[in-house]
């Protein structure tokens, strides 16, 4: 292989990182935003293809300027970085169609660019610690879309989104040093920071306390990123102070990327053997998995906040993607990993929702939107199906996850589990319903004029929310993509 | 010649959707009258395309239809099988009726928001015709949610807060069972049987034992909460909010029959009646469809409010048709399977008069039905054949069904299984014939004029109708046997 093909792994990560300088080049809203969208779609379609190129097995490996480990800086794609990268490159592409989704009120005019910069690093930071073969190369790209993501929270509407921004920060700097102690702790035992190096040296010494601890920072930094439950405190505000559209790039990439560095580091570094059978992690997970999908979903009825719903349902719906993976089977982790594509869909889908109804009334609080219905019939309609999909109704992706999710439960003779599986869901249908009640039964106060959010928001609102039927009712690829990627995986750390 | 039996099938599942959006537009564009002549059309055309399905069935061809592509292993898919096309005929013959009735009800009573209301109903024949052809349980599934989230605006109709209430009683009840329970139990049956497509003489014999099987059982008959099993009935009495020609044919007929359909389906064609008898498998779920059937019944005994005293017995019918599936002999299976059929005959026929009575008197209650029945001579009487039909005297094809339900108890050796299909009617003579004798025979109120004052005739036709056809059923039950019959294993 030569010429460009052979160099898609690294121009994955560059493409973006280049373009982001050059937005604040160009200065003018729309050539930056023209920009940022043509760099996500070139970013979609190089993650497509390298997904094409390792679907059957083969694992792309990219050495920087040639330096094989453990001298330089590898990248590796397999299957499941693959699925990963497209996830999130085509999140970005879809929503940054949208733009920044406000009217401008909040970023002062003539400085959107700025936006867009720290959009397109951000997806450099997460593209990155999906790509890379190298764990201190994670950390670092982290820390890149962890900062640029805590601009985007803090270009929120109102002034909390400063504090939710700054509180974010810090639980996220907490993460990251944890992260990165565990690393040091990992790197003092094997001497080296390459991942296929490290998982292999591990083995020897995986009986040492220090592995053990590195193993307890790493999974407590990540889950902090992830926000797993009793962790989850940051998100909520996060989500809910920043510019809606930010909420759905973040709430459909950046949980999706820490989730996806669960997998790496607990099965592809540290082996499913010693995570599962030695430590017996999903002893502890499996029940703050469920905690999660419950609290998550009680909270979010409890809200005023039409995205502050959204956010709590997010916590739930991590709680699904987190007790696939403490299954600790290869078919409970491809349920983890269809639900990480089928939630960003859907949750995306509501975020961007969110945007339309804050783009016209100023505001999402649930009680400002009775009668919306009426008012504006598609953005409400795109709601319903979003809010099928949580529910996990069939023909919608949120049914794909479940199904997958409670047979993982079953195969494993953990019919309790799945009996509580399916009732936490019911909560997800008093949420929805509340929300489809106050916007079509409610009588609206004021004039009941049509007036829909502008196509800019419309058009990817409803790519995804058809994206998240459709792939309802086709879900064979994604599903044998998820099952590929977890066999994968899961040898790998045999 | 008929049509090839594939696109009958495809015509039938099609037409009531193409019905609905034919309705939106002309509801739009047209007048009332062209909205509404559409629907009928439609109706007729839909009927027409479920007998063309009939033909092929009765040879023992199963007409069906795989789309290729959902969830690896799992396609979505239609078969027509007897007892579907049983369920498909009685849900598109019926929905020609009640529209026919509902136009007269509609604009009797000058409600609004007609177009939403014939679009829904559309759809929830469309839905109703799903569950009737499914050719596997994931499909059952998906129009059985359909079906639900479909009539949910029909049962808010009114829109006010009492409406909007038992909406939510409604939708909580329905889908949080079907979650909960129905989804749950088919994918434990995917996990154990590998396979979810409705085969003659069950999946599961042989996967599984024991208590576990007993559990699946019951949650399949939960999960299929349109089955209306106590503790979980409550939504069918709060959905008597919704205009009448919805109770009639839906809470009479299209969703309830949905559940328990469902539930006689997955029996026969999931578990496999031979499999259901062994080891005292379905012996819980026996006691809990008898429990259900007396207690509704002295329910019903105590309402004054007609169509809760309705619903009421509707909870307990249905548990008759829950416990000819449990007892699982043929008899009491091909029981199950005729009153499906012939409940929904009478039912609606007592559902009709009902919203008559409301739209020409303005009467709610049985207490204030005295003497009606002199002014409403014909409305009555029809009234009193569907009643006699629930009550299973022959010479109405309620005779028929209970005949072979009390057969099939005797022959189980569940002795007290057959008594209580005796008691129960019993008590159903206790709750429907007060209402005749009131009607007939009290005089009228101080202050009201005597003299004939009948329904009009778009809802009075129907009514004569389906009390005619419930006469009719009792000499034609042959058909509906032959039909049956290779279905349950019993010879034709």
């Amino acid at each position: 292989m030569s010429g460009l093909s052979f160099h898609l792994p690294a121009l994955q990560v560059l493409v973006p990182l280049m373009a982001a300088p050059l937005c604040f080049l160009l200065r003018k809203e729309e050539l930056a935003q023209a920009l940022t969208v043509a760099v996500s779609f070139a970013c979609f379609a190089i993650s497509t293809e390298l997904l094409g190129q390792v679907l059957d097995g083969t694992v792309l490996v990219y050495e920087f300027g040639g330096w094989a480990r453990p001298f330089g800086i590898e990248y590796r794609v397999d299957v499941l970085n693959a699925f990963v990268l497209v996830t999130v490159s085509m999140m970005a592409a879809i929503v940054f169609l949208a733009g920044t989704g406000q009217a401008r009120r909040a970023i002062p005019p003539g400085r959107e660019y700025l936006f867009y910069s720290a959009a397109l690093l951000c997806l450099t930071g997460l593209l990155g610690v999906t790509i890379t073969g190298d764990v201190f190369n994670v950390f670092v790209f982290l820390e890149i879309s962890s900062l640029s993501s805590y601009i985007l929270i803090a270009l929120g509407r109102e002034r909390r989104a400063l504090m939710a921004a700054f509180s974010y920060l810090i639980m996220g700097t907490i993460g990251a040093t944890f992260l990165l102690i565990g690393i040091g702790l990992m790197y003092q035992m094997t001497g080296t920071l390459n991942m296929v190096d490290m998982a292999d040296r591990l083995q020897a010494v995986n009986h040492t306390r220090t592995v053990l601890v590195a193993l307890a920072f790493v999974v407590v930094g990540i889950s902090m990123k992830l926000a797993v439950f009793p962790l989850h405190q940051w998100l909520p505000n996060a989500y809910s102070f920043a510019p809606p559209v930010v909420s759905a790039f973040l709430a459909a990439t950046a949980t999706k990327v820490a989730y996806y560095m669960l997998i790496r580091f607990c099965l592809g570094i540290f082996g499913a053997v010693f995570v599962f059978e030695t430590v017996g992690i999903d002893r502890l997970l499996l029940p703050l998995s469920v905690l999660a999908m419950f609290m998550g979903s009680i909270a979010a009825i409890y809200q005023t906040d039409f995205k502050r719903l959204l956010a709590y349902s997010s916590i739930a719906q991590i709680g699904y993607m987190t007790l696939g993976l403490s299954l600790a089977t290869e078919a409970g982790l491809a349920a983890g990993i269809i639900h990480l594509f089928n939630h960003a869909l859907m949750k995306g889908a509501l975020f961007l929702v969110a945007a339309c109804v804050t783009w016209r009334m100023g505001g999402t609080k649930i009680a400002a939107m009775r009668g919306l219905g009426q008012r504006m019939p598609f953005t409400m309609a795109a709601l319903v199906v979003g809010g099928l999909a949580l529910i996990g109704v069939p023909g919608t992706v949120g049914f794909v996850s479940k199904w997958a999710l409670v047979s993982a439960a079953l195969e494993q003779d953990a019919l309790f589990l799945a009996f509580l599986i399916m009732a936490s869901s019911v909560f997800a249908v008093v949420y929805v319903w509340r929300l489809v009640e106050v916007v079509y039964f409610a009588e609206p106060d004021g004039e009941i004029e049509k007036k829909e959010a502008p196509l800019r928001l419309l058009i990817p609102t409803w790519i995804l929310a058809a994206a998240s039927i459709y792939l309802g009712f086709f879900s064979g690829f994604a599903v044998t993509v998820s099952e590929i990627a977890a066999a994968q995986i899961f040898r790998v750390g045999m | 010649m008929g049509m090839d039996a594939q696109a009958a099938l495809v015509a039938s599942l099609g037409l009531p959707l193409l019905g609905a959006v034919g309705v939106q537009l002309l509801g739009r564009l047209a007048s009332a009258n062209v909205r509404d002549t559409w629907t009928v059309l439609v109706g007729l055309a839909t009927f027409g395309s479920v007998i063309q399905l009939i033909a092929p069935v009765m040879d023992a061809a199963h007409p069906s239809l795989w789309l290729p592509g959902w969830m690896s292993g799992i396609g979505l898919g239609f078969e027509v099988e007897p007892l579907g096309l049983l369920f498909g005929l009685l849900a598109s013959g019926l929905w020609i009726l009640t529209s026919i009735y509902g136009f007269g009800y509609m604009r009797g009573h000058d409600e609004p928001n007609q177009t939403r209301f014939f679009t829904c109903f559309a759809v929830a024949i469309s839905a109703a015709l799903g569950i009737a052809f499914a050719g596997d349980l994931v499909t059952l599934f998906l129009f059985y949610e359909i079906l639900t989230f479909s009539t949910y605006p029909l049962v808010t109709h009114a829109g006010t807060e009492a409406a909007v209430r038992a909406g939510r009683l409604y939708l909580g009840i329905l889908v949080s069972t079907s979650v909960l329970f129905l989804l749950l139990a088919i994918l434990w049956t995917g996990v154990i049987a590998d396979t979810l497509r409705f085969t003659s003489g069950g999946i599961l014999e042989g996967k599984i034992q024991g208590p576990a099987a007993g559990l699946l059982l019951l949650l399949f008959a939960y999960g299929a909460g349109k089955a209306a099993l106590m503790p979980f009935h409550r939504w069918l009495p709060a959905a008597m909010v919704a205009p009448t020609p919805v109770s009639a044919l839906l809470h009479a007929v299209a969703v309830v029959k949905a559940g328990v359909f469902s539930v006689l389906k997955i029996a026969v064609y999931v578990f496999g009646i031979d499999f259901l008898a062994k080891d005292g498998l379905s012996n819980i779920l026996m006691i809990v469809a008898a429990v259900t059937i007396l207690a509704a019944s002295i329910r019903a005994l105590t309402l004054d409010n007609l169509k809760a005293r309705l619903a009421y017995s509707t909870i307990s019918q249905l548990s008759y048709i829950v416990l000819g599936a449990a007892l699982a002999t043929p008899a009491a299976a091909m029981g199950a399977g005729l009153h499906i059929l012939i409940h929904a005959l009478g039912k609606i026929t007592l559902f009709f008069v009902a919203g008559a009575v409301y739209v020409v008197a303005h009467k709610t209650e049985v207490s204030q039905l005295d003497g009606l029945g002199r002014r409403m001579p014909l409305t009555f009487g029809a009234f009193c054949v569907a009643s006699f039909s629930i009550i299973g005297l022959p010479p109405l094809g309620g005779a028929w069904s209970k005949w072979f339900l009390v057969t099939g108890a005797f022959e189980a050796g569940h002795v007290w299984m057959g008594v209580v299909f005796l008691v129960s009617s019993l008590l159903s003579i206790g709750y429907l014939m007060p209402i005749v004798v009131r009607a007939f025979f009290k005089p009228l109120p101080e202050g009201e004029t005597e003299g004939l004052k009948e329904a009009p005739m778009l809802m009075l036709v129907p009514i004569l109708a389906t009390a005619f056809a419930c006469l009719l059923i009792f000499f034609y039950a042959d058909a509906a046997y032959q039909l049956l019959a290779p279905a349950m294993g019993l010879a034709g």
